[in-house]
Parts: C-alpha cells; structure tokens; sequence
C-alpha cells in the first residue's frame, strides 16, 4: 500500500490518496474561516467575535493557543521520554508527535496574529528595545516561538530523508541533541508560564482555580494532555489507517498518564485545602465546572489503575480521551469559565462565526497531518527494516 | 564490563536526578502555596514615585453635571459614545450628536456613574439614596498593565507616576485589559486599526501647566488635582469630619499653582464620609483617590483586593524561576548532557 519503498531509518509515508473525504471536509472548513478572517480585519474583531473590554480574551486565545499547544505537547513529552530518559522503546512515536506538534504550535501561532489587535506590530515582541522584562507573556511569546523553529528542526530528518539529502541529514543528526534538550527546556518553560500569567487576574479569577500553584499545573496538564494526546492519536491512526497498535509502549505511557493525573488530583485538593477555600468547591460560583473538570480527571485515571486495562485499546481511548477533556476544561475554568471581569457586569459566549474560525484553525492542522503522513515518512515503518532497532537490543 | 558499569551509573544518575528534582519541587510547591506573609517569591511592593500626582474625587460634593466628562471628551479629542439602546439625538439615523456614556470605553476617558437604592432620594445614603462615583484610570502605585505589556507600550511615568500608553509600541493583545483590577484600559472592537485608551490625567494639558480637563471645570471641587501626598492629607482630613461641621473645600489645583488659584467653597458637612479611602492600600495605593458617605462596593469599586499589587506575586514567581536565567541554564545544561548521550545510542538504527 505504501507509495514509497521503506526508507532506511525506520520511517515510511503512509502513501494513499490525499483528496479523501476528511480532508475534503477540512479544506471547507479552512475556507469558510479565511472568509469570516476577511471580515475580522477589513471591519475589526467585533465584526466576527463576541469579545469585549470585560472578556478581552476569549476562545481564540484560551481555546487555540493555551489548549492549542497543550495538544502540541505530544512531540514535548515524547523527547523528554525518548532522549531524555532514554526509553528507546518510545522511538516510533516521537516523529508523529513532533508533526502533530508543529502544526499546534504553528497555528497557536496563527491564531494569535488573528487575535492581535495590532497585528502589524507583533514584532515588536522580538524587538530587544520593546522588551519589558517583567511581562509573563513576553517569556511566553518568545519562549513559542523559539520552540517552534526548534520543532522545525526536530522534523527536518523526514523532510531531509523524503527527498534524498542524505549529507545534511547526518550533520543534522549529529547537533540534533541541541535541538531535542531546547526542544524539552522551552515548553517546560512557557507551558507552566501560561499558568503564570493569569497569577496577575487576582481577584478575578475565581479561587477555586486562582493560585500561585498554578505555573505547576500548567505543567502538569501540559505533560499529561501531551501523553493523552499521543494515546489518542496511535488508537486513531490504527483504526483509520488500519495500522497495528503500538500497544507494549501504550500500556507503559498509560501508567505515566496515571502518575501525573494523580499527582494532578491531590495537588488541587492540598492547594484547595492549604488556601481555605475548599468550602468554595461546595457550592461556590463555578463550582459545577470545577466538578465535570475533576471528575473528568479522576475517572480516567481510575480507569488506568487496573495493569489489564492498559493494553486494552477500547478503555485506553476512552480513558485518553477523558483526561484530554479534563485538561482542556481546567485550562477553560482557568482562562474563561473561572473568570469574572472586575467592573461588570460582562457577558461572553463566543459567537458562531468566532468559534468557526477556531474549528478552520484545528481543520487546516488535521489536513495538512494528513498530507505530511502520506507524503512524507512519519509514522513508525510497520514491519523492522533489517537492522534490528538499536534501543530494543540495548534495553533487552 | 565497562558497557555494564555505564548503563549502572547511568541508572543511578537518573535515579537521583528523579529524587532531586522531586524534592525541589516539593520545595518549590512548599514556597509559592505559603500564605502572601510568609511568601518567599513576593517582590517588595513598589513606592509612591517622588512628584506623584492625581485626583481626588469626593463623591459627596459631586452634583453629577457630568461637566469633567464632556470637557475630558473636548481636551482629548474623543470621540462621542452612543449606547446601542439610545436613540440618535434630533431622530437622525447615523449621524447622533448626543454622546451618552454610560461605562468607560475606547471613546470615554471618564465617566460619571449613579448609584440609586429604593425611593434615590436622600443624596449620600445607601438607604433610599443616591450617590455619585467618578470612574477613570486610578494610575496605580503598581500598575498590572504595566506590568503585564511585552512590548513596554504601557508605561509609568518614573517622577509624575502618570500611566500612559503608546499605541505606536502596542500589539493590541489587551493583556492590560485583562489584567486591570479596576476595568479601566478599554480597545475599541469596532475599528479595523483598533487602540487602547484610559485616562492619562491630561499629561499634555500639565506640561503646559494647566488642569486636567475634568479637574478643570469641575464646579463644585469634587474632582480636585494635587500632588498625590497631599491629596491623601486633605482625603485623611475629610474623612474625620462629622456631620454639622462647617469646612472649606478647595477647588482645581489643591495648592493653587497648576490651572491658576481657583476660589474654592465653605459647606456644612451633611453625611458622615466612611472612614476608608479608596486607593490608599488597594493593591499597593493609587494614586487617584476617592472618599465618600456611601460604601464603595456599592458603587462597584472592587473593594475584597489585597493590600499588595498583582505584579508583586507575578512578577515575584517569575523572576526567581528566572533569576538571571540561571534555573534555565541549568536544566538545559543537564538535558543537553542526557540527549547528548542518548541520541548516539539512537542514531546508528
């Protein structure tokens, strides 16, 4: 099935038609948010949005950039598993996860110029001169980008082997673990930044979620939508890509989503304890949500607890899936949900055509992964290349 | 074998890297959930600059003529706001002559707004009252918005502590917006090439020695300019007066020099002043203050805030994590070290 015989390094584009109906569907996605972007900088951003003085942010920037790049975790916590801790067996996994970060970084990165007021000025952020050292989004800003530049680079090789360029791929590889320790450093940095920066809410955001903690579960929510996110892509693409499942490295990443997501739980009820306001939780203001957001994230490591049930690929998606969706809730509750404008009173539910500009944002990342998987070699080659792979013998 | 002895040391290493870090974060965990007083990542709170200067607005002596909004419109050239609900002065669709603010916006400054409870007509009375409160920039001691901009557009005037923005410098990513305790920097969502605006106490009309607009024209002096020091003087006296006293209440520049000597009128005090004024501790002071008989929450002022300003906490976590960027060298030191080592095992696949 494969268009392309097996490259030598262990990687295969998928091969297949690229005008399949997915696709398809995400380009009219894509086409239909350029038209509402005509309209968001040819009137302004209340032409497509319901943002206001009191809700100044809304889904473009809670939703495409801090959930955004939680999805683009993936290619953080797979070198951080594979290089950093040496766990060779995580290999196969690392280069879809570096795509499907790229493209979360790089449309973060988009949606964040469709968000800009002054948009012409944005460079100002990389401008020595304009920096203003005390703000936490400067660090964040400067921090994503770097980090994008540094997810180029990680992908280079399976642009490099796709097109012969053999002679630039190994010199690559041989300053590649610059690449791969930045590739660790910056979203270790900017991700629990995100949490920093709505430290400076005070008041505003409800207690049940405002804490000098929150850098912390930035972190941790960052790590485990990244180990979510690459269980919930491997079940997908071996069900629609009728590929077989990597499932003796699942089960281990499902224990390491079982670690963070308890470490998660206990560290938001000793923060909710220490502060005095576990009572708010109890029928507090946005109290609900602060219960889909935790029950969310119990069940689905309590479904993990269980060895059997990791190899299990139903309960591995379902309980994937249900971390994913309590982390993005918790960075919702964080940024919107939680948040209360001071002098109010203020009103915000996204609009029709601003969340369809989020839906073609996240619809131009899943086709262009579609085409980068079946033109170029990402995913893992099915059957071993002669040479047996280096880690497995190392670590067996 | 050698080979062994390294994947041993290796194993060790990594053992104790995990135990490290663990217990480093447990530290860091420990420190920034400690109460604010026993805070280790709390900046000091920053002081009052040398030649402060702002506004005291008493709401006891404010008629409510909404003269300082007109003439804040007139001196910064803003344009008028018409709510969507008001109907267009004259019954000339598109082109209203009346401007109606009702709220602080990207086309009002500075507003005059109403607090009415039951029959409204007892003036300072939270009970069957009215009462009036002037809402424009406080310019914080500690300013979020400045704080929080990446690009240096918003700026604290190091003399005059004036707040003032630079649209030229800004991105519009409303961060001060967001970050505002008081709700006052405001972009207009309307315009294509939208700005940020807030009040920036007409520095403009103070470099040619004259008022702010609104201290200007008010008649009654309930809107007074002064240095911010003595301002909190003539706020702490004002505060001690009891009803029946007879008191004079300046009007313009409270010395008289800027704008010129204004007469300004003697009163009998009426209503008892809360004994709080607004801005002397919240969130590190501002330098705009208010007093009135009417408690300030109700006329939606944030008053549950802390004595310290946001910044000291953000600012505080930030610089320690990275302090001199030495924390992220290190890390980056020990990650290149380990990928170094790992990425050779790799490549020969």
């Amino acid at each position: 099935m494969s268009v392309h015989a097996h490259q030598p390094h262990g990687h295969a584009a998928l091969g297949g038609r690229i005008l399949t109906l997915p696709f398809l569907v995400c380009s009219a996605l894509v086409v239909l948010a350029g038209y509402l972007l005509v309209q968001r900088y040819v009137y302004g951003l209340a032409a497509v949005s319901n943002l206001s003085d009191g809700y100044p942010w809304g889904i473009w920037v809670a939703v495409d950039v801090v959930i955004g790049s939680a999805f683009g975790c993936a290619g953080y916590v797979m070198a951080l598993l594979c290089y950093i801790l040496n766990k060779g067996e995580y290999h196969p996994m690392v280069r879809p996860a570096v795509l499907a970060s790229l493209f979360g970084y790089g449309l973060a990165g988009l949606a964040v110029l469709v968000d800009l007021g002054r948009y012409w000025n944005f460079y100002h952020m990389m401008l020595p001169w304009y920096a203003q050292p005390n703000s936490v989004m400067l660090e964040v800003g400067l921090c994503v980008a770097t980090y994008t530049i540094v997810l180029i680079v990680e992908f280079a090789p399976a642009f490099l082997e796709r097109f012969g360029i053999e002679g630039l791929r190994r010199k690559l590889n041989k300053v590649l673990w610059v690449f791969i320790a930045l590739g660790v450093l910056l979203p270790t940095m900017h991700q629990s930044s995100l949490g920093t920066m709505m430290v400076i809410v005070g008041h505003k955001l409800s207690p049940l979620w405002q804490t000098q903690l929150l850098p912390v579960f930035f972190l941790l929510t960052a790590v485990l939508m990244g180990f979510a996110i690459v269980a919930w892509e491997s079940v997908m693409a071996s069900l629609n890509f009728k590929r077989e499942m990597e499932t003796p490295v699942l089960r281990k990443m499902a224990g390491l989503m079982l670690v963070v997501a308890s470490v998660f739980v206990a560290l938001r009820f000793v923060d909710l304890l220490w502060r005095g306001q576990l009572g708010t939780a109890f029928g507090g203001p946005s109290s609900g949500w602060f219960w889909v957001e935790t029950v969310l994230m119990v069940g689905g490591l309590v479904l993990l607890i269980p060895k059997a049930n990791r190899s299990r690929s139903r309960t591995l998606f379902i309980s994937a899936s249900m971390l994913l969706v309590a982390g993005i809730l918790y960075r919702l509750n964080v940024y919107l949900i939680g948040f209360t404008p001071s002098v109010g009173p203020w009103h915000y539910f996204p609009s029709v055509k601003e969340i369809m500009v989020t839906v073609g944002i996240f619809a131009l990342e899943v086709a262009l992964y579609l085409v980068f998987v079946k033109k170029l070699p990402v995913m893992h080659a099915e059957h071993p290349v002669g040479v047996p792979h280096a880690a497995d013998a190392k670590h067996g | 074998m050698p080979r062994e002895r390294t994947q041993v040391s290796r194993r060790g290493f990594l053992r104790n890297a995990v135990k490290g870090s663990a217990a480093a974060a447990a530290t860091a965990c420990a420190a920034v959930a400690a109460p604010p007083e026993a805070n280790a990542f709390q900046r000091p709170p920053k002081p009052l600059p040398s030649d402060a200067v702002g506004l005291l607005y008493d709401s006891t002596l404010c008629i409510g003529c909404k003269a300082c909004v007109t003439a804040c419109k007139e001196v910064n050239n803003m344009p008028p706001d018409i709510g969507p609900e008001q109907q267009a002065w004259n019954g000339v669709p598109g082109n209203p002559t009346w401007d109606s603010p009702v709220e602080l916006s990207a086309k009002t400054l500075n507003v005059i707004k109403a607090y009415s409870h039951g029959t409204g007509e007892k003036k300072d009375s939270a009970e069957n009252g009215h009462a009036f409160i002037k809402r424009q920039c406080l310019h914080c001691v500690d300013p979020s918005c400045v704080s929080v901009c990446p690009v240096s557009a918003m700026t604290k005037d190091a003399a005059t502590g004036i707040v003032s923005h630079n649209p030229d410098a800004c991105i519009g990513c409303r961060y001060c917006v967001l970050s505002c305790p008081f709700g006052v920097p405001k972009y207009d969502y309307n315009d294509a090439f939208g700005e940020i605006k807030k009040c920036q106490l007409c520095k403009q009309r103070l470099a040619k020695d004259e008022l702010p607009g609104c201290a200007d024209v008010c008649p009654t002096g309930a809107t007074l300019f002064g240095r911010t020091e003595d301002l909190r003087k003539e706020a702490k006296r004002r505060t001690a007066l009891k009803p029946g006293e007879v008191t004079h209440f300046p009007r313009g520049d409270i010395n008289g020099k800027v704008g010129g000597a204004r007469s300004g009128h003697d009163a009998t005090v009426q209503v008892a002043y809360q004994p709080h004024i607004y801005g002397e501790t919240e969130l590190g002071g501002t330098q705009c203050l208010a007093v009135s008989a009417v408690p300030f929450d109700k006329l939606n002022l944030p008053t549950n805030v802390p004595d310290n300003g946001y910044p000291t906490l953000s600012e505080g976590i930030q610089h320690t994590l990275y302090a001199g960027m030495v924390g992220p060298a290190v890390v980056f030191a020990g990650l290149a070290y380990l990928a170094h080592r790992n990425t050779k095992d790799h490549t020969d696949e």
